[in-house]
């Protein structure tokens, strides 16, 4: 996709264990393995690697890891 | 056995887990505190410290034991817990996806709870603001999530808990798991107690109170419970884990009884928040209600396994209420020579060695006892196991805050 999903990848992959072949495009968080708390911290790492804010209610909102790097490129991420 | 004075059923222990500093796994640990190889050694987690060495579990990798998952949501003493339950749960030939869960509990015991956390996400609090402190912040520190994890893990949804009597704590959680069995609420519970307290903040802790020792020139000699020269005790870290099932539930499915937990006594100091009662009026109590419990009288309790921290003033008070309740026929050993002190896990790591002790014949050696402090009375093991045949063990344990747990293993 991006530079920015290929960094959301491997954040995941890195600091949320998720196993690399699991990881697409169409994934949510869900099929993941991820939880509301899991989000928190996620939206915490985005900002930190990333450099933009996720606010509580974008977070709740947020399905596929698709959506969330659009998301995330809206609001000028990059890499 | 005088069984007209037992106040109440034995029940049997069929499974055992262990998470220590002589080792990971049950044989691991059992030959490390046989063979009397003490594992204190420099900490660089407490790198700076007066006090800046432990006794830690060696090679232990979350990710490589629990999966990349558990690793980062579960703080230390869980996944100790769960390695070791893990073990226990094998060990005893259950397998839980048949068992009845809401037949099945939980009772942990630990004292700190997740401390690494605690230190960890306070520094991100100060450095770096509320905003960044993590969701998993709670979820990580509270010390009976500890619990709730193993029964996510095993699908238990028994009664569930976690106890909290500092030092005594996993003496005290195998007793009220004991409870909870002989009272029909449970079949089969999960018990023992788990710590990863070694950390910069509450190392400092222990040793402002003057609690832990400095010999920091040779940490591996540190520990010598009931030697002459012991200046306190080392910290440790450690889970150990027991399967107890009530004894018609083992008969009924032919499990393997390893040892019997026959008895149980807890009792308070009511004297000072530290410091141990030096006439033991309150260890006494709980070492007769034990004995009572199992309708063991005490000349037949062939082996202590005292609390021996290894300070000057618990060996001392111990001893003589061993000596006073008990009497001066019993062989005493401290395994804490060897594991250091791990808290709220030391109760259950030493209740799983008194197994061991009575199904092998082998009382393992106090290590570091170089020179027995005379106003030690009494027969303590040194240099080697000694072999003999132990049909009553008594396992002491006390806690800060006067809390003291006593449990009796008698061979199966």
């Amino acid at each position: 996709m991006s530079a920015v999903y290929d960094r959301v990848k491997e954040l995941l992959v890195d600091k949320f264990g998720v196993p690399e072949d699991e990881v697409t495009p169409e994934a949510t968080f869900e099929e993941l393995d991820l939880d509301s708390l899991d989000l928190v911290e996620f939206a915490l790492a985005a900002e930190e690697e990333l450099g933009v804010r996720i606010s509580d209610e974008e977070a709740e909102d947020l399905e596929t890891l698709q959506d969330t790097v659009k998301l995330l490129e809206s609001k000028g991420a990059t890499v | 056995m005088s069984a007209a004075t037992r106040t109440g059923q034995p029940v049997a222990v069929t499974g055992l887990g262990l998470v220590t500093p002589a080792g990971i796994g049950t044989q691991a640990s059992w030959d490390g505190v046989l063979a009397g190889a003490p594992a204190a050694a420099t900490d660089p987690v407490l790198e700076g410290l007066d006090v800046d060495f432990s006794c830690r579990v060696p090679g232990f990798d979350a990710t490589e034991l629990l999966g990349r998952k558990a690793a980062r949501r579960l703080d230390r003493f869980t996944q100790l817990a769960v390695v070791a339950a893990r073990e226990a749960v094998a060990d005893a030939g259950l397998d839980p996806s048949t068992w009845d869960g809401a037949r099945v509990g939980v009772v942990l015991g630990c004292g700190m709870g997740g401390a690494a956390t605690w230190e960890a996400q306070h520094r991100r609090l100060i450095e770096r603001g509320p905003g960044r402190v993590s969701p998993m912040l709670i979820p990580m520190l509270v010390p009976n999530m500890v619990a709730g994890q193993l029964a996510m893990e095993f699908g238990a949804m028994g009664p569930n808990l976690v106890t909290a009597t500092a030092c005594a704590s996993g003496a005290t959680a195998i007793g009220v798991a004991r409870d909870l069995l002989r009272s029909g609420a449970c079949d089969i519970v999960l018990t023992g107690g788990t710590e990863a307290g070694l950390t910069p903040l509450s190392i400092a802790g222990f040793a402002q109170m003057q609690a832990l020792s400095r010999r920091r020139d040779d940490p591996a000699r540190a520990s010598r419970p009931f030697d002459v020269d012991r200046d306190g005790f080392v910290a440790a870290e450690g889970a150990g884990v027991l399967v107890l099932e009530r004894t018609d539930h083992a008969a009924g499915r032919g499990a393997r009884v390893r040892a019997n937990l026959a008895g149980y006594g807890a009792s308070a100091d009511a004297h000072h928040i530290t410091a141990p009662d030096p006439d033991g009026r309150g260890a006494a109590l709980a070492m007769r209600a034990a004995l009572a419990d199992a309708g063991v009288g005490p000349d037949e309790v062939t082996h202590v396994n005292a609390h021996g921290t290894s300070t000057p003033l618990n060996d001392v008070a111990e001893a003589r209420t061993i000596r006073r309740v008990v009497g001066d026929h019993v062989a005493v050993t401290s395994t804490k020579g060897v594991t250091g002190h791990p808290l709220g896990a030391a109760g259950a790591i030493e209740a799983a060695f008194s197994v061991l002790t009575v199904e092998h014949g082998r009382i393992p050696p106090t290590a570091n006892l170089d020179s027995q402090d005379p106003e030690i009375d009494l027969d303590v093991v040194a240099k080697a196991p000694r072999e003999r045949a132990v049909d009553v063990v008594m396992s002491n344990s006390f806690g800060f805050g006067g809390q003291n747990a006593v449990l009796v293993v008698t061979a199966a």
